[in-house]
């Protein structure tokens, strides 16, 4: 019992990673119909990013107080931000001129980002694993008898606490009303006065802000980054979206949690050699049985 | 308010329209007409730069805007409603017609994130003028349905309290009618004429001659592409080639 509550905690905490990656995929897939096998690499470019800023302030090792939160909180937004406009220029130069082609195109162009990304982060920081200061102290707390890390518990709040605002901003506000109505009939917005260039380029922003943020946790959370982590990453939470129902927020972040979950677990049961082949797994039987997914399809607005 | 200097549409070998002028003047309430294929929905969808003519000259208050992006056109001031209806469907009645009121909010992306008092002040505001175009169309209590959870007369109403959200001066309505029983076409006569009081430009295509001879002031007819008539309802239903094209079978 214990054991299974502490990889129950660890599934999650890593689920809220790839719940955060995995919002990007829906939301892009969403309004423009693609699958953006670049986005796992602008989550490698996050953490990255998140470093860089990190070593430019000078951190090395743990921080605490004021420092603490003025330094996290510059790096997180950094990341968020920087990927954010890659995201952006990504849209800009690779995909919006193929919005019109056939779906193959963009699709094949997606996977060519992905290797640029891959190239030019190797270039960056080398071809190895790169240490990544662990800023955040990790005292834990006991909850029913499993010792939680304030690291862990830091993935988990940053996933929900964006979760809760994306969701909030879709639904309340003028610009997520545009981005609904875009993905929902992208003519019929634009007949409406929507801008959809700009709707698009949001769309791009925010999910690879989110990536950006998922990149910086899991930085602090493994003290680790590497130029292909998003290869595989990515792939979970493209698993993810579609076992939520790609298309559909309230399903990513679903999805997400799962895989982190069954991974978790897998991992425990089989043994890490096992874990890949349990998700890919799901992702095939999710395919075959429940194309759709647990919540339904390319929906955006349902929670 | 909006003319068309000999506009032609091709798509390949087919002339869709050909070489259609027509001048539509503030304030009133004019019609299309003509039989399926006559290229109507093609001149609609040539005004609101779906498909930009491929020759002539569109000028609306003067400004030539073919060639203008879709959404520029209608923050110029033209809306229009679908002959398939195409509402955003996953969305609630009301976000619906605050989509149509997009181009008129401020709120930036920074508004929205920190939430700050201009959006929510502008939010209050669209909202208030949501309910009251609902309130207008006769759509007060179902705001917060799915709008493709509504019966088809109220999808068809929503359409054009989504484009009215807009602000148009110039209303275009592709087929309002179709799929509609006799006393909703008669309710639908009557919100058209109400649309026009509030200083709104009609110009409709509708295949049902009774709604169109009862509210319109000027009709146009088209016939394969090209316009074969152009007048008063008594004067089109007294031409010769009108009543052989189109009246002489549809009215019969």
């Amino acid at each position: 019992m214990h054991e299974f509550l502490a990889q129950l905690i660890n599934g999650i905490s890593l689920g809220g990673i790839y719940a955060l990656i995995a919002l990007g995929y829906t939301m892009v897939y969403g309004i423009i119909g693609l699958i953006n096998f670049a986005h796992g690499d602008v989550y490698t470019l996050g953490s990255f990013f998140a470093l860089t800023i990190l070593t430019a302030l000078g951190v090395s090792g743990e921080l605490h107080g004021v420092a603490l939160v003025v330094d996290v909180a510059i790096a997180l937004i950094g990341a968020a931000l920087l990927c954010g406009i890659a995201g952006v220029l990504i849209e800009r130069l690779a995909y919006r001129r193929l919005r019109n082609a056939p779906r193959l195109a963009p699709l094949i162009t997606a996977i060519g980002v992905s290797f640029i990304l891959e190239n030019v982060m190797q270039i960056w920081k080398g071809p190895s694993p790169v240490p990544f200061p662990a800023v955040v102290p990790n005292p834990s707390v006991m909850i029913a008898g499993v010792a939680v890390g304030a690291q862990q518990m830091l993935v988990v709040g940053l996933a929900v606490v964006m979760m809760v605002a994306l969701q909030l901003f879709i639904h309340n506000t003028r610009l997520g009303r545009a981005m609904r109505a875009t993905a929902q009939d992208r003519d019929a917005a634009q007949l409406m006065g929507i801008n959809i260039n700009k709707t698009i380029m949001l769309t791009f922003l925010i999910g690879s802000a989110l990536a950006g943020v998922a990149g910086f946790v899991s930085g602090v959370y493994y003290q680790s980054t590497w130029f292909f982590n998003g290869f595989g990453a990515g792939l979970k939470a493209f698993t993810a979206a579609v076992l939520g129902g790609i298309g559909n927020i309230g399903g990513a972040m679903l999805g997400g949690f799962l895989i982190g979950i069954i991974e978790s677990f897998a991992t425990w049961k089989f043994g890490g050699q096992w874990s890949n082949v349990t998700v890919f797994a799901i992702l095939i039987l999710v395919l075959v049985f429940r194309p759709s997914g647990l919540l339904g399809e390319a929906v955006f607005d349902r929670a | 308010m909006l003319r068309l200097e000999r506009v032609s549409k091709r798509f390949g070998e087919l002339v869709a329209v050909n070489g259609i002028s027509l001048n539509v003047l503030r304030g009133t309430i004019a019609a299309i007409i003509g039989p399926n294929g006559a290229g109507k929905s093609t001149l609609f969808n040539a005004i609101t730069g779906i498909y930009p003519p491929s020759s002539g000259e569109i000028f609306f208050e003067e400004k030539r805007i073919d060639g203008w992006p879709t959404h520029r056109i209608a923050a110029a001031g033209i809306a229009r409603t679908f002959q398939n209806i195409r509402l955003f469907s996953f969305m609630a009645a009301i976000d619906n017609v605050l989509a149509g009121e997009d181009a008129h909010l401020h709120a930036r992306l920074w508004d929205s994130l920190l939430h700050t008092p201009r959006q929510r002040r502008e939010e209050k505001e669209a909202r208030e003028r949501a309910r009251e175009l609902l309130r207008f169309v006769g759509l007060e209590g179902v705001s917060e349905t799915y709008a493709r959870n509504l019966p088809y007369g109220s999808q068809r109403r929503l359409e054009i309290a989504r484009a009215l959200a807009s602000r148009p001066k110039l209303l275009l309505l592709d087929e309002p009618a179709a799929g509609m029983n006799p006393r909703e076409k008669a309710e639908l006569g009557d919100l058209v004429r109400a649309i026009r009081e509030r200083g709104i430009t009609v110009l409709l295509i509708e295949h049902d001659m009774g709604l169109v001879m009862r509210i319109c002031e000027e009709i146009t007819v088209l016939d394969y592409g090209e316009c074969i008539a152009h007048g008063t309802p008594t004067e089109v239903r007294n031409d010769p080639r009108v009543i052989a094209a189109y009246l002489g079978t549809a009215v019969a």
